[in-house]
């Protein structure tokens, strides 16, 4: 099962890694990135949100990490990495479809334009989602795999392209950019412009009306991207990779997406169930090791303390108390394997990690990660 | 004490167990006799779960007695606020004007913003309850949420909006009223975003961090003189003498049950530096409570009601 999500990442070149908040999208994703540049072979990208700053100075990246991609040092691979810069994104984004440099300059210089690009709600998502579009296009890499922004709901992201071009598309933007005067006789929207007038005040409409005339001049460059921008999310070569811990609310996430998903044909192409107790706690002979261990004859014990060199009473305390403990992971483990179930249905592909004894924050914890995910060692292969 | 504040805001970086620590305030508030309201800002679902409650709405439900929760929503807040204060009631007519209102609030920065933390503070105004918690937004949001009327006021000139930021920005300023409790776990990711979240909370707006929260926080499970008889039992030769002991049928399950404590052990001792970090790294100290990961075999009600109990200890 595990060489599949190998296959996985041979047979697609974008692969969107998302899921709830904390559960490991950042380090799979990197983690996959590491597997499929030295197992497969080819140009490796990864874009990633927000690398933990170790983790990104283990890779030799510190201080360099933007929307360029930045060469990552793996013996015999070629992986790239980058990190999202919403600001230099929209910044770029003005800077492709402004008409001409002097509207170009009159945008960037625009007060307002700052603060709505950094507050625009979904802003985070769509840039992601652009430069997934971009880097793909650049035909530079032969798989380009994307850390999501930790949203407030996942669904942000799948709907940001959507939104984005409806808000160019929007009877709104027309009626923000119409000169003021006008529209107060606008029979249709005049309930909404008192309401609007009094609640913000006409010179904050104004303000903005100002900005977006502006931004409106690049509606169809906007609405183009941001179209294509959507039907990558829906493409063949694009997978969907779904992180959920075992816990019951990114368990529900996880179901919520996968669902979310389904009804926007967007194909998730696996589940990853990370951090999760190690297979060997669920074996029935563990559960049966644990109980003989606080049934011990205490002469046994005394015989066990000999071999071990401690006192008899200090081996019968510390026995009992690690088969009592025992008993509490093993709940835990329950109630992981019925998360487990819930989950495994949801998608054709599932791999596991288990929670490892330290944080994932170099080279070394990225391959042994990946290693977890997609099994087998590091050789052979090529794209 | 941190309950007598009127107004909780509960935050820190995703899953570390925001909505739970939020509930269990919420649930011990209104243990204590205080009349609770829990706001979930995400409107997820999950803090009807922690509950094992129906979905919650815009109007609050008690799911236990003395305390009532419900799910933010920026049009039924508009809605209210347009009732009450600039008394326009739009019943009924606020369907397609919503939609309309969306894009608005979408390109007219920190207005779905003051909607939602307007009604929080309209909430806490008003003293319909003797406390607001708040399952906030993640760290990454939270400033921006908890900001908004400040960014209102400087970027709209006139308007009944901005005319209502000021007693706003006075509950929000009071650290008598109103504090942030972080909520983090003990490892390296979020214990630097909290870090990061504490400088920022600080530096950009005018709310007082009250409270640290480490939560799920692994146990610790023997003192330091057990340490050296765990070391000395995993040694080979004695597992395989305990495996001799406990017989056939369990024999091959010792090593997995004596690893998993040495696994606890590991973790318990990374999460002591994670923790030593956090303290280290704060500017100013700010009071920390340890949550430990608490073993239910459900979820929902039951976590929160182990994780309340921790909180008493320390916050009553
Ligand atoms: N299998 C694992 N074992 C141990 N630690 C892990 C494992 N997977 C991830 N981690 C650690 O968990 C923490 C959170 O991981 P990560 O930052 O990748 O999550 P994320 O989903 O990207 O979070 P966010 O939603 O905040 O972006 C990191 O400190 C990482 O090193
Ligand atoms: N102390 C604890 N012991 C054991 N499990 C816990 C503890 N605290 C939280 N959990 C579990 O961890 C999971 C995540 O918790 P919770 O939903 O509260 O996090 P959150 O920060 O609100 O997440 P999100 O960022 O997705 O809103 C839940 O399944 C919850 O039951
Ligand atoms: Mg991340
Ligand atoms: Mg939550």
């Amino acid at each position: 099962m595990t060489r599949r999500l190998l296959d996985l990442l041979d047979t697609k070149e974008m692969v969107v890694v998302c899921g709830s908040g904390g559960t490991g999208k950042t380090t799979v994703a990197a983690a996959l990135g590491v597997q499929a540049a030295t197992r497969l072979g080819g140009r490796v990208l990864v874009l990633t949100v927000d690398p933990a700053r170790r983790l990104a100075d283990a890779l030799g990246l510190a201080g360099a990490l933007g929307n360029t991609p930045v060469r990552v040092d793996v013996p015999g691979a070629e992986l790239w990495m980058a990190m999202l810069d919403t600001k230099a994104g929209w910044d770029e984004l003005i800077r492709r479809h402004a008409p001409d440099p002097a509207l170009r300059e009159r945008v960037l210089a625009n007060p307002l334009y700052r603060n709505i690009t950094g507050r625009f709600v979904n802003s985070h998502d769509y840039i992601a989602m652009e430069q997934l579009h971009e880097l793909h296009a650049s035909g530079q890499y032969d798989l380009v795999i994307i850390d999501t922004p930790p949203s407030r709901n996942a669904l942000d992201l799948l709907d940001a392209p959507g939104r984005m071009r409806e808000f160019f598309g929007s009877a709104l933007l027309k009626w923000l950019t119409v000169p003021y005067r006008s529209r107060l006789f606008n029979v249709a929207t005049k309930p909404f412009n008192q309401i609007a007038d009094r609640i913000l005040g006409s010179r904050f409409l104004q303000d903005i009306a100002e900005f977006f005339v502006l931004f409106r001049t690049m509606e169809a460059g906007f609405v183009q991207r941001a179209t294509e921008v959507e039907r990558l999310l829906v493409d063949d070569r694009t997978t969907f990779v779904v992180v959920s811990t075992l816990d019951p609310a990114p368990a529900r996430e996880a179901r919520f997406l996968a669902e979310e998903l389904r009804r926007r044909s967007m194909p998730l192409g696996a589940m990853v169930l990370n951090r999760t107790l190690p297979a060997e706690v669920r074996r029935p002979v563990a559960a049966r090791a644990a109980v003989a261990l606080r049934a011990l004859d205490p002469g046994v014990v005394g015989e066990v303390a000999a071999t071990a060199a401690v006192r008899p009473a200090a081996a019968a305390h510390v026995i009992d108390e690690v088969a009592r403990r025992f008993g509490e992971v093993q709940s835990v483990a329950t109630r992981e394997a019925e998360r487990r179930r819930e989950l495994e249905v949801l998608a054709p592909l599932v791999a596991e990690a288990p929670l490892l004894a330290g944080d994932v924050h170099d080279l070394a914890g990225l391959r042994a990660l990946g290693r977890r995910l997609t099994g087998g060692r590091e050789a052979g292969g090529s794209r | 004490m941190i309950l007598d504040r009127r107004l909780l805001f509960v935050t820190g970086k995703g899953g570390v167990g925001k909505t739970t620590v939020a509930a269990a305030v919420a649930d011990l508030a209104a243990a204590s006799g205080r009349r609770t309201l829990l706001v979930e800002m995400d409107a997820k679902g999950a803090v009807a779960a922690a509950f094992d409650a129906p979905a919650l709405g815009f109007g609050p439900t008690e799911v236990q007695p003395n305390l009532f929760a419900m799910a933010m929503n920026t049009e039924d807040s508009l809605r209210e606020y347009l009732k009450v204060v600039a008394r326009i009631p739009l019943v009924g007519r606020i369907g397609p004007l919503a939609r309309t209102f969306d894009f608005v609030a979408d390109a007219a920065p920190g207005v779905k913003e003051i909607l939602a933390i307007g009604k929080v503070c309209y909430e806490v105004r008003e003293r319909h309850y003797d406390l607001v918690v708040v399952d906030a937004e993640a760290s990454g949001h939270i400033v921006a949420q908890i900001d908004a009327p400040r960014a209102i006021r400087e970027l709209v000139q006139v308007g009944m909006v901005r005319d209502q930021t000021e007693w706003m920005l006075a509950i929000l300023g009071d650290p008598a009223v109103t504090g942030l409790v972080a909520v983090t776990t003990a490892e390296e990711m979020p214990v630097v975003e909290t870090l990061e979240l504490v400088g920022k909370v600080r530096s950009g707006t005018d709310v007082d961090v009250a409270a640290l929260v480490a939560n799920r926080v692994p146990a610790r499970w023997f003192g330091e003189a057990d340490d050296a008889v765990l070391d000395a039992l995993l040694a080979q030769p004695v597992q395989q003498r305990l495996a001799d002991a406990v017989g056939v049928k369990a024999a091959g399950g010792v090593t997995s049950v004596f690893r998993a404590a040495d696994m606890a052990r590991t973790r318990r001792g990374m999460a002591e530096a994670h923790l030593a970090r956090l303290l280290d790294g704060l500017a100013a100290p700010v009071p920390l409570t340890v949550v430990p990961e608490v073993h239910a075999r459900a979820g929902g009600r039951r976590v929160v009601s182990l994780v309340a109990d921790v909180l008493r200890e320390e916050w009553l």
